[in-house]
């Protein structure tokens, strides 16, 4: 009776939801985007296979490269200060006798149920050149006032910035999680045996993490070479482009501009395959490094 | 000796507290300002120096909002949206997991190292495609195309098989079994049961995200009274009078439902994140 048919193909019928919907929504636009990518497609007109002419324009087109500089910049400077800061803060929360631990938990988190359209809004405000608040508090100091949204380098860590914002709490939480695994004993060995704290926080502590550490910095590159919505909602005058000069347009963006903006789905497509590209090399490169500090470590 | 120095090891110094309170500040200010612009007039997001208490005008300029674009509309379509995430998120890879983690079926381990591989491929780079799809579907400018693509996801997945495996035993599994009762009913009567806090955690990050989503919403979505909220939240940006306070107010309007739903579940949040989390 248990061996009955319906039995047998149960499981398949349990996991077969979400291989549905990854097949339909996810490997085949994947798959898709490499074959649109070989056409001049646009979505009312015609299409013609034009083979490699896509990814020729593209490798000369200068908006790409430009595109290109934004969102490597943008994600180094996102990811950088937001995994030391995480680093820092888990620590902290990482007191056994802390007061108020799950108040400061909690309050970390709010960031993170903020939508990115809302936070983007509210910054844009605090970093406008003429009315924000940042921009007061610098003169008040004696520095003049910065324009965060037209200048290359403002716009890009004042994204940065909401991106540090609305996810150091998450990190955080991840990172606490992982030093709250590590047995306090081996600290306290470690204290007898004449470690200071630095040497614990290096041979104990950084050795302990690495697992959720390179986790942290797979997705955040993930997220941050996909990063779409603060470009666009930063720039009011000129939305699809990040500003008059292209100063803050991530690939995403450069993506969305071509493909809907202009209907280019073919040079779109072109785009989408180069981030896809960019993204695999960073796994594997990611990998590599892991892997090769695993083999470094006694 | 060994008890002195364990108390020196425990005792947190004062600078902890001031840096973390710190931090909570950063964490939290940017919604006390949207609430603080929100509450006073459209000018005050115009003021110099600028003006850090709330006002009485919450009233004024959430009328003006909902005036403005069909605002409630986008919270009801939003809801909509991130509770059938939600729910169907929690249920969906809570059944995939199961399967995963407790039957045995030709394949299973092949499948699942599919499952996780799946993860690591960025899908939003194929937009274009999965418009055209939608486009086909005819769903372009409905809600569902926002629905079932998130309905379930190999995160999902390997979380709940991490639950049920650790969870659920086999041996209350072989009972059910010798009683008669088949996988499915298993499922909902035992293995669900026991791993509900888990699966609640997930629908509530699946709701969050949904709720918080633009990307793809952004795309689909044409006509105001099918906007979420979000995409309100651009529309209100984008209107004829570049407004702000208009701005901030429909940000802190659309942001109250989450941080309400937050007060009452954030600490199950919180533990169910670090428990997600690595341990090694």
């Amino acid at each position: 009776m248990r061996d009955s048919i319906g039995e047998r193909f149960a499981p398949y019928a349990y996991i077969a939801p979400f291989f549905l919907i990854f097949g339909v929504f996810g490997l085949f636009p994947l798959l898709f985007t490499f074959y649109v990518a070989l056409f001049d497609w646009n979505p009312v007109a015609e299409h013609t296979f034009i083979g490699l002419d896509n990814f020729s324009r593209l490798f000369d087109d200068p908006r790409f490269w430009n595109a290109m500089r934004n969102t490597v910049s943008i994600w180094v400077l996102s990811t950088v200060p937001q995994l030391l800061i995480a680093l820092g803060l888990a620590q902290l929360l990482n007191h056994a006798r802390l007061r108020f631990a799950t108040l400061f938990r909690m309050s970390m988190l709010v960031p993170y149920i903020t939508s990115v359209a809302a936070t983007t809004v509210v910054f844009a405000q605090l970093f406008d050149r003429d009315y924000g608040m940042l921009n007061w508090v610098l003169q008040q100091v004696g520095l003049g006032p910065v324009d965060f949204v037209q200048s290359t380098w403002g716009s890009h860590v004042m994204i940065a910035a909401m991106v540090i914002w609305r996810w150091t709490g998450y990190t955080t939480l991840l990172y606490l999680a992982s030093l709250q695994a590590i047995s306090r004993d081996i600290y306290e060995a470690a204290s007898v045996d004449g470690a200071g704290n630095w040497k614990q926080f290096r041979y104990i502590t950084i050795p302990s993490l690495r697992p959720v550490i390179v986790f942290t910095i797979v997705t955040s590159t993930i997220g941050g070479l996909q990063i779409f919505t603060e470009p666009l909602l930063v720039s009011r005058s000129a939305p699809l482009t990040c500003g008059p000069v292209r100063q803050c347009q991530t690939l995403t963006l450069f993506l969305f501009e071509q493909g809907f903006g202009q209907f280019k789905f073919g040079y779109g497509a072109a785009i989408g395959v180069a981030l896809f590209v960019l993204v695999v090399a960073f796994a594997l490169l990611n990998y590599l490094l892991s892997t090769r500090i695993r083999r470094e470590k006694p | 000796m060994t008890t002195a120095r364990r108390r020196r090891i425990d005792r947190v110094p004062w600078w902890v507290y001031v840096l973390l309170v710190l931090a909570v500040l950063v964490a939290v200010f940017p919604l006390y300002w949207m609430f603080v612009v929100a509450s006073n007039d459209s000018a005050t997001a115009y003021k110099m120096p600028p003006r850090i208490l709330p006002g009485e005008n919450l009233f004024h300029l959430s009328e003006l909002v909902f005036s403005t674009v069909p605002f409630v509309r986008s919270l009801v379509n939003s809801a909509v949206v991130a509770v059938a995430i939600g729910v169907g998120h929690g249920v969906l890879c809570a059944l995939a997991g199961y399967a995963f983690a407790k039957l045995r079926f030709p394949g299973r381990n092949t499948l699942f190292l599919i499952v996780v591989l799946t993860m690591t491929v960025p899908t939003q780079l194929a937009v274009i495609p999965q418009y055209m799809i939608m486009s086909e579907l005819g769903w372009v400018d409905t809600l569902q195309a926002l629905i079932v693509p998130g309905l379930a996801s190999a995160f999902g997945i390997f979380w709940m098989r991490q639950h049920i495996a650790s969870t659920v035993s086999d041996e209350l599994l072989q009972a059910a079994r010798i009683d008669g009762a088949n996988s499915w009913q298993i499922f909902w009567q035992i293995a669900f049961p026991l791993v509900r806090p888990a699966a609640f955690v997930l629908g509530l990050l699946g709701f969050v995200t949904a709720w918080n989503d633009f990307f793809w919403p952004f795309i689909i979505l044409k006509s105001p009274e099918m906007y979420t909220a979000q995409i309100a939240i651009k529309a209100l940006q984008n209107s004829y009078v570049v407004d702000l306070g208009l701005a901030m107010a429909g940000s802190f309007l659309a942001t109250i439902p989450l941080l309400v739903l937050f007060a009452f579940v954030g600490r199950r949040l919180v533990s169910g994140i670090m428990d997600g989390a690595f341990k090694g």
